[in-house]
């Protein structure tokens, strides 16, 4: 079965001072996280969608989806857990409870926060996480990227063409995520940030997946910015 | 949601833009996902920029292609499965009335002339504004199903405005819509003959199923029509609609489906004094979609022969793919250029 799981646990500070985390804010007068749960339940090839969200944030969860798409039984909201993978973990569990997990499950795992995502960039997820197992959602980068191990010289210029930006779908065969994941040390399971990182970790091939450049992760007031722009329908001419 | 609509920006320039649409909306309406999208000379005339300056300035920036199928994938009703694959109907009437129909009503909107085609995410229609098509049609056939409701739409009207007197029937236009006009003819007069009037003589070979094709310079004097329909379109309408006149029997009926940017000059003098009876005939309705989504089911080796028609098939995941679809179309000469709809 195909699975969908909305990553909405964060209780983002990055937003300034509103007492909201990020994926409740209004996006042209809907909650973003709504924006984002409207495009996976336009396709049909989910099972089940599941919507990970902050405990105390549940209740608010669950009525802006009764308020904004009314009751559809496919969707879910489980309690997160204490980070991203944490989370991933607590829509499985909820998966296993409920429906077992067979050898052949899938999971396709996004950013609340990433209302912009296309029905080409879902779909390709599921094809290529069927195939291969797991799969990152990239675009090309466009800066030069520089690492820098102490924040004040420059480490490393990696080459340009290597270089790709994360973005979200990511998308896993459940069971080799659980079992991969519950391998890991907590001092691996520290350092992580992506859940891709859990596959690469054990030399695990991950397929890519073109995103878009707008497929953009609204966290800041700048962001929010930039997608209400997008909204306005202003065309350059 | 935030639907992603592709919309030509100027000529040769697309851009995507962002519309927010609701799920919690009338229940009147269905999303479609457009699976296969036909590229039409009209959205060419868009996409070079050859219709005049001010058209473009007005209807810019606009979302193309108003030729199309789809999947069902939110019925708010639940009366439509997910998956089921339609056809969608680009007029959009905007009032009713008992003597004109849909597509004349002057308050119609219509996709990609306008208002935004096809080239989008998702499609939000009206309930009344997609038909079903049967399981197991080739796509890429059916994606220019519109096209085929104009030849149907024409033939109706013919029905219902010509004499009864229908032994031969003459098709001018060798084209897509000419291949179709003909193809419909002879299925729906088995007994009359209709015989095909074109320039071009490999496009003329095609036109395997009627009964005689001319190329226009070539006619014998001594041959007639009852009725003739002009499939031509453009300045060679002119030549075209003359012809005609030329060949056909007194009281016949010319009914005229090819667009021209320009006015064109009729030899009106012979057409009152042969009594010509002139049809005009634009777009279609819904009626005709399901008309010609019948007429598919009854005769099914007609998709057959349309399959012919399926000129370039290109498979879209990106603005660059869609500029690269409609630059194939312009280089060829015959069928119709398919867009997988992947992006």
């Amino acid at each position: 079965m195909i699975y969908a799981e909305i990553l909405a646990g964060g209780k983002g500070t990055r937003m300034g001072n509103v007492n909201m985390p990020k994926q409740f804010l209004m996006l042209n007068s809907k909650p973003i996280i709504i924006h984002t749960l409207e495009k996976f339940l336009l396709n049909d090839r989910f099972e089940k969608i599941i919507v990970v969200s902050p405990r105390e944030w549940m209740f608010h969860t669950k009525d802006l989806i009764k308020k904004y798409i009314d009751f559809d039984e496919r969707i879910a909201v489980v309690e997160g857990g204490s980070d991203r993978n944490e989370s991933i973990m607590k829509g499985i569990d909820y998966i296993d409870e409920y429906y077992g997990i067979r050898d052949h499950d899938v999971i396709v795992t996004h950013d609340s926060v990433r209302p912009f995502l296309t029905h080409r960039i879902i779909d390709e997820n599921i094809d290529a996480v069927l195939e291969y197992g797991a799969v990152d959602t990239v675009i090309e980068a466009i800066d030069t990227i520089i690492q820098s191990i102490d924040g004040e010289f420059i480490s490393e210029v990696p080459v340009r063409d290597t270089m790709y930006q994360g973005q979200t779908p990511q998308s896993f065969n459940i069971k080799k995520l659980v079992d991969h994941y519950q391998s890991l040390t907590k001092e691996q399971k520290d350092i992580l940030t992506d859940a891709c990182k859990i596959f690469a970790l054990k030399g695990e091939k991950v397929k890519l997946v073109k995103g878009e450049v707008f497929n953009i992760k609204v966290t800041t007031p700048y962001d929010l910015k930039v997608a209400e722009a997008f909204i306005q329908e202003r065309v350059l001419k | 949601m935030i639907n992603q609509v592709y919309r030509l920006v100027s000529p040769r320039q697309f851009e995507v833009t962002y519309k927010d649409r609701s799920l919690k909306f009338d229940e009147d309406f269905v999303v479609i996902r457009p699976t296969h999208l036909s590229i039409c000379a009209a959205d060419q005339r868009y996409y070079t920029g050859t219709r005049g300056f001010e058209a473009l300035a007005k209807k810019l920036p606009m979302a193309l292609v108003h030729e199309g199928i789809g999947k069902v994938v939110y019925d708010p009703r639940g009366e439509l499965s997910s998956g089921t694959l339609v056809v969608m109907v680009p007029n959009t009437p905007l009032e009713q009335d008992d003597i004109i129909a849909e597509n004349y009503l002057r308050s119609s909107k219509f996709r990609s002339s306008g208002y935004d085609g096809f080239m989008q995410d998702y499609v939000f229609l009206g309930r009344d504004r997609i038909v079903p098509l049967p399981d197991n049609i080739n796509p890429q056939v059916a994606a220019f199903t519109e096209l085929i409701t104009i030849s149907t739409h024409a033939i109706a009207r013919f029905e219902r405005k010509s004499h009864l007197r229908r032994q031969v029937f003459g098709v001018w236009g060798d084209g897509n819509l000419g291949f179709i006009t003909a193809l419909i003819l002879k299925k729906k007069y088995k007994d009359s003959k209709v015989i095909v009037f074109g320039k071009t003589e490999y496009k003329l070979d095609n036109f395997t199923f009627v009964d005689e094709v001319y190329q226009i310079d070539r006619i014998p004097e001594d041959l007639w029509i009852d009725h003739g329909f002009e499939c031509v379109g453009g300045q060679g309408s002119q030549f075209a609609i003359n012809q005609i006149i030329d060949y056909i029997q007194p009281e016949g009926s010319i009914s005229i489906l090819g667009v021209s940017e320009y006015p064109v000059e009729i030899n009106t003098r012979m057409v009152l004094e042969k009594g010509i009876t002139v049809i005009g005939s634009s777009r279609s309705g819904r009626e005709d979609f399901v008309q010609t989504v019948d007429f598919m089911k009854e005769y099914p080796d007609i998709l057959e022969y349309f399959g012919i028609l399926v000129g370039h098939v290109c498979v879209v995941k990106t603005i660059q793919d869609i500029i690269h679809a409609f630059e194939k179309d312009l280089t060829s000469s015959w069928g119709k250029t398919v867009m997988e709809w992947r992006i």
